[in-house]
């Protein structure tokens, strides 16, 4: 034993690095991703700003367009001659535009409001009990090309010997809101923690209580995105739509596009323009109530 | 009778058993932990106690009624999870509130006891609080006022401690310690800490891969380990093979391969020839530069050959190097009581071990 007891210092450092001598060199860590974040940053940087604003600029120019010739004080869409209400006021009194915007409205509203009970019973059923096919079943239609739904529906709706109609559609637009639903409602509840709902039950609540007080509170948002979600959709819709509507049951699509068969007039630009605000308007709110679920999720 | 009985419990998930016919009785006012490695069974048992998942087979009687057929919320039992599982949409208060909303309780009530519950885990001014706002130890006693302000008869914990740093920790322990002493509610603890087990518990009941090894007073777990498991997983433990060469009464002879013979004890006397270990704890073993054997006292001499300074304790791994027999390893372990530091034995030295007969166990399967 090379120390007495009792009358020893406190050990020095060299004496304890020569008791656990370190493995030598140590691998400098943290150096790869280095070398990897740098080749990012010059990747990132031009090349991908450009594609972005580009993209963009392509998407988006359009839209402006229709915008700006919304404003034309001309009768013709070419040119630009100056600025004027004119073409929103001369909306308000196209009796047949008001009565498409009513139709347009009654159908958004009834399906996106029967597509959101329905949806979320189907997001809550695919979260819950996690099977192969439903999800599938519930998602599907979402990636059907919307002429075949279109087609498909109105040969159902023949079948059925059904007149059609605003009831016909309404049915359609149901249909293909209830997937959007459906997958912002389930993906709400899988960011809800499982142990609540098991919480709520060891303290005394039935399966229904802990339903009514702890589940659905917390997926309101996600409920509430979908049900703007299903009723932008429905509103914007117009190739399933056009299969199944009836003489008397034009929406605000259809009639655009009637409209554009003879002219692409200014009021053509100005009912888009409408249509668009209402559109961006609910699809923002849906994006904050239920960001997630936006997000490609 | 027992407040809980568990009785022949099994469950399975597919082909795998994660609990393995257990059977276990906890008292009334007992704080009984369930002690064992992850994935061992733990959790699994617990939810089959709570109500969230039924067993394959056996039964669960709690005040002398079984329970599998009875629903979580029916069951005079509440659950504190690892995260708290605080509803994060309501205030502290009403979470508190909500298993006497449950009830139906009075308003007048209810406004009376979350106040007065609130008072005793000091969080008086957090009533309008939501739990996101909270800190992860007022979280914790937000959990814990909300599963005992309508005074269950049994409190199930799932390493309710495990997310909070090391000081809030100990602090905690000590909280839950004077709290289930204060209200007297029977406590079944979950953790993978022994340390914790110990610490807390009147009763620990060991598991591994869902069976039960031992269930007994953290003092016997820890000095009368009844398996090589429990040897092994309690504490730190030397543990050599070992087989009876003499019993008599209480005194027993083993043959260690590279020591020869060790005095050893047992209660009951075994046949010569059996097979097992000898658990001996470091802290048992005296280690020394020389050392004069009692009576009743194993002696070796050995070369460090590691040690493991811990602050309090240093640990040293003695090679025995005795009669040309070696390649044994013996841990020692020395207080570091020193007034001026520490001294160590250094590797390479050579030292003395001794330990008494009845210092080591000699567990067998
Ligand atoms: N629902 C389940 N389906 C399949 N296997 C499961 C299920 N629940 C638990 N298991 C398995 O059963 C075993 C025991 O799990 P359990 O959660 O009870 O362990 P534990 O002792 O609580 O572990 P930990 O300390 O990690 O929490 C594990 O191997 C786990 O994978
Ligand atoms: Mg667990």
């Amino acid at each position: 034993m090379s120390n007495g007891h009792g009358n020893y210092a406190a050990p020095d450092n060299e004496t304890r690095h020569a008791r656990f001598p370190l493995p030598s060199p140590l691998p400098q860590a943290g150096e790869g991703d280095k070398g990897l974040l740098r080749k990012f940053h010059v990747k990132h940087s031009w090349g991908l700003l450009l594609a972005g604003l580009g993209g963009s600029l392509f998407l988006y120019l359009p839209l402006v367009i229709v915008v700006v010739y919304s404003f034309n004080d001309s009768n013709i869409a070419a040119q630009w001659v100056g600025f004027t209400w004119r073409w929103y006021d001369v909306l308000l009194h196209d009796a047949e535009m008001i009565q498409a915007a009513y139709n347009s409205l009654l159908i958004a509203l009834v399906a996106s409001a029967v597509a959101t009970v329905l949806g979320t019973l189907a997001g809550m059923a695919m979260y819950r009990y996690k099977l192969r096919l439903l999800p599938f079943l519930v998602v599907a239609p979402l990636a059907i090309p919307e002429i075949l739904t279109g087609v498909s529906l109105l040969v159902f709706f023949v079948l059925l010997n059904m007149t059609l109609g605003l009831i016909s559609i309404m049915l359609a637009h149901i249909s293909f809101c209830i997937s959007f639903v459906a997958i912002v409602v389930r993906s709400r509840l899988a960011g809800m923690d499982e142990s609540l709902v098991e919480a709520a039950r060891d303290l005394g609540a039935t399966p229904w209580q802990s339903f009514r007080l702890i589940t659905l509170p917390l997926i309101v948002p996600g409920v509430l995105a979908g049900a703007l979600l299903a009723f932008t959709m429905s509103i914007d819709d117009f190739v399933i739509t056009f299969f199944t509507a009836g003489v008397e049951s034009t929406t605000l699509p259809l009639k655009i596009y009637t409209m554009i068969k003879i002219a692409v007039t200014p009021e053509v630009n100005a009912i888009s323009t409408i249509l668009m605000l209402i559109t961006l308007l609910l699809v923002t709110i849906a994006s904050k109530l239920a960001p997630n679920a936006m997000r490609g999720g | 009778m027992a407040l809980l009985e568990i009785q022949n419990v099994t469950r399975r998930f597919g082909n795998f058993e994660a609990v393995h016919d257990v059977g276990l009785e906890v008292e009334a006012g007992e704080f009984f932990t369930l002690l064992g490695p992850s994935g061992c069974g733990k959790t699994t048992l617990l939810r089959m106690i709570a109500g969230f998942d039924a067993p394959d087979a056996g039964r669960i009687f709690l005040n002398g009624q079984d329970l599998v057929a009875t629903p979580p919320e029916k069951r005079p039992l509440h659950t504190i999870f690892q995260n708290y599982a605080l509803f994060p949409h309501l205030t502290v208060a009403d979470n508190i509130a909500f298993p006497m909303r449950m009830a139906k309780l009075g308003e007048r009530a209810i406004a009376e006891k979350v106040k007065q519950i609130l008072d005793e885990v000091r969080l008086s001014e957090m009533g309008g609080r939501y739990p996101a706002d909270l800190s992860g130890g007022q979280k914790q006693r937000v959990a814990i006022a909300r599963a005992l302000v309508d005074r269950p008869h049994l409190l199930l914990l799932d390493e309710p401690l495990a997310a909070l740093d090391l000081k809030l920790r100990e602090q905690m322990q000590i909280e839950l310690i004077n709290l289930q002493r204060e209200v007297g509610i029977t406590f079944i603890y979950v953790t993978h800490d022994q340390g914790e087990a110990l610490a807390l518990s009147h009763r620990i009941a060991v598991m591994d891969a869902g069976k039960v090894m031992q269930v007994g007073r953290p003092e016997d777990i820890y000095e009368f380990p009844a398996n090589r498991f429990v040897a092994d997983f309690i504490g730190v433990c030397n543990l050599l093979e070992a087989s009876v060469t003499a019993a008599e009464p209480d005194a027993l002879t083993l043959d260690i391969p590279p020591l020869g013979k060790v005095g050893a004890y047992s209660p009951q006397s075994l046949p010569v020839g059996r097979h097992g270990v000898l658990a001996l704890r470091p802290e048992k073993v005296r280690i020394d530069s020389q050392i004069v054997a009692a009576p009743q006292e194993n002696h070796f001499s050995g070369t460090v050959r590691a040690l493991i300074y811990m602050g309090d304790i240093t640990m040293y791994h003695v090679e025995i190097t005795c009669d040309g027999a070696s390649g044994l390893t013996i841990k020692a372990l020395l207080p570091n009581s020193q007034a001026r530091g520490a001294s160590f034995f250094e590797v390479g030295d050579r030292v003395e071990i001794a330990w008494r007969y009845d210092a080591g166990r000699f567990v067998y399967e």
